[in-house]
């Protein structure tokens, strides 16, 4: 039976799917003539709560922890999202120790769907209580927490949890046995890597500074997109055309953004047959990722717009929906 | 030989068994299974209960065939409606024989509808006007279910007690 034990699940996400906004709704969105019409658009979709506010954040926010309070209500086993959810946790875990060590109080600053939430974060930090973390957190939170008391060196320790944070994701990838997840895992951490490598060229950093920001994973080697960052921009373009990310290539030689773009929308792409799925995990995975895409596209109009973006422009940025 | 002659009977009554028991094992889980589906539906739209219904009762009918022969059986063998008839060894074990398929057809065939029937769900779900489509995918596994059940009747029933 335990072949069976997301039936009810997909079931659910399939009904929920038809709420996804489509092409066409993101092309009704950026026909809109101001932000505030973009917003009320998408509110007359069901975003939003009447009782969380009706300014963007706030409506985008309450979306984002929606998506997390169905996964929780209809996944038999939560652990398998993990590799979703270590961003926000390690977010907390990076934002507890620049504010402990800096001695400033911003609660805004805090994801609270995640493991552990931002006021548990600050409180183990604060007191030291490292071994109360999960996982390879104990370790990471000690080290980044020693670096920015000793160097000051913001970056020194947003490396060292970032690092841990894909090295995490990577392992939860692994550990949770659906293929789906752990291929996701992958790109995730491969896609990571890659962009370390184009920012350290042009901010002209040194093969070591790279060695310790990015993560070991299947579908790219790290030491030779090292050696194709040092040679310069175009190598590492060369250097993608020989992986499986051979599409992005021409994205990135484009711009960074649209190297973003051509990322995200090869993951919605990869994700499209499990439409098609109706017993595993994959569509779940799938639902939750087309939701932070349809979320983070809807964010990326409403800036737009709000910051006087030409159409052509914003749309350059739009990604491919699920549905 | 008295007891080993007297087995006849007993050979029958397990065929009724086997044809109830595996039969209707296949439906209840074929049917739990497409419950669980139709469940996820119905919490998100409860517009669709009449549509998601009609499709989890598919895996439902392979009980209902193992039911139709374990009966013909029972009465062939006089448990039902008079005394109990004399059942050779030979026959006995012919009429075991003859409620295989509706059993193991209607096991493997339930589980398989049901499967089959919480995806259609899916199509239920998504595309509510695409009802009929969906409806017929689960059907067509019915048709193995039927064609077993065609052999166990007629075997049953050809069998001379």
């Amino acid at each position: 039976m335990s072949k069976t034990k997301y039936t009810y699940a997909v079931a659910r996400i399939r009904a929920l799917e038809t709420s996804l906004l489509s092409d066409k709704d993101v092309e009704q969105l950026l026909s809109c003539k101001t932000a505030e019409q973009a917003l009320r658009t998408v509110m007359e979709k069901g975003w939003g709560d009447p009782a969380s506010g009706a300014d963007m954040d706030s409506v985008l926010r309450r979306e984002e922890e929606k998506t997390w309070e169905v996964i929780r209500d209809v996944a038999p086993d939560m652990s398998v999202f993990d590799v979703l959810s270590f961003p926000k946790l390690y977010h907390n875990l990076k934002a507890a120790v620049k504010e402990v060590c800096t001695e400033t109080d911003n609660p805004n600053i805090f994801y609270d769907d995640c493991p552990v939430p931002g006021k548990e974060m600050l409180e183990i930090i604060r007191n030291r209580e490292f071994s109360r973390l999960p996982g390879n957190m104990p370790q990471t939170a000690a080290e980044a927490f020693d670096q920015l008391l000793h160097t000051r060196d913001g970056q020194l320790c947003d490396i060292t949890i970032d690092k841990a944070a894909l090295e995490a994701i990577y392992e939860a990838g692994k550990r949770s046995g659906e293929k789906i997840i752990a291929d996701y895992a992958d790109t995730t951490v491969a896609i990571a890597d890659i962009k370390i490598a184009v920012r350290s060229r042009k901010t002209g950093k040194s093969a070591d500074f790279m060695r310790s920001a990015m993560a070991e994973c299947a579908s790219i080697r790290t030491d030779q997109l090292i050696r194709a960052a040092l040679a310069g921009e175009e190598e590492i373009a060369q250097y993608l055309e020989g992986t499986s990310y051979a599409g992005g290539a021409d994205a990135l030689r484009e711009s960074p953004s649209s190297f973003e773009r051509w990322c995200d929308n090869r993951l919605i792409e990869s994700l499209k047959p499990q439409k098609y799925e109706s017993f595993s995990v994959g569509p779940l995975l799938a639902y939750l990722i087309a939701r932070e895409n349809e979320i983070k596209t809807v964010r990326i109009i409403l800036t737009g717009k709000q910051n006087g973006f030409s159409e052509e422009a914003i749309r350059e940025r739009v990604r491919e929906m699920y549905v | 030989m008295g007891i080993l002659s007297e087995l006849g009977i007993v050979y029958a009554l397990l065929g009724a068994a086997v044809a109830v028991l595996f039969a209707g094992c296949g439906s209840a889980i074929g049917v739990g299974i497409a419950g669980q589906a139709a469940s996820g539906v119905v919490t998100e739209d409860p517009g669709k209960f009449a549509k998601v219904l009609i499709i989890q009762l598919l895996p439902g009918t392979q009980g209902l065939y193992g039911l139709l022969v374990g009966f013909i059986t029972l009465s062939k063998i006089g448990i039902l409606g008079g005394g109990i008839a004399d059942v050779s060894v030979t026959t006995g074990l012919l009429i075991l024989a003859a409620c295989l398929p509706v059993g193991i057809v209607g096991l493997l065939s339930g589980i398989s509808q049901g499967k089959t029937a919480a995806a259609a769900i899916g199509i239920v779900a998504k595309k509510p006007d695409q009802f009929g489509k969906a409806m017929l995918f689960p059907a067509m596994v019915e048709t193995y279910a039927i064609l077993a059940l065609l052999i166990s009747f007629l075997a049953v029933n050809g069998i001379q007690v």
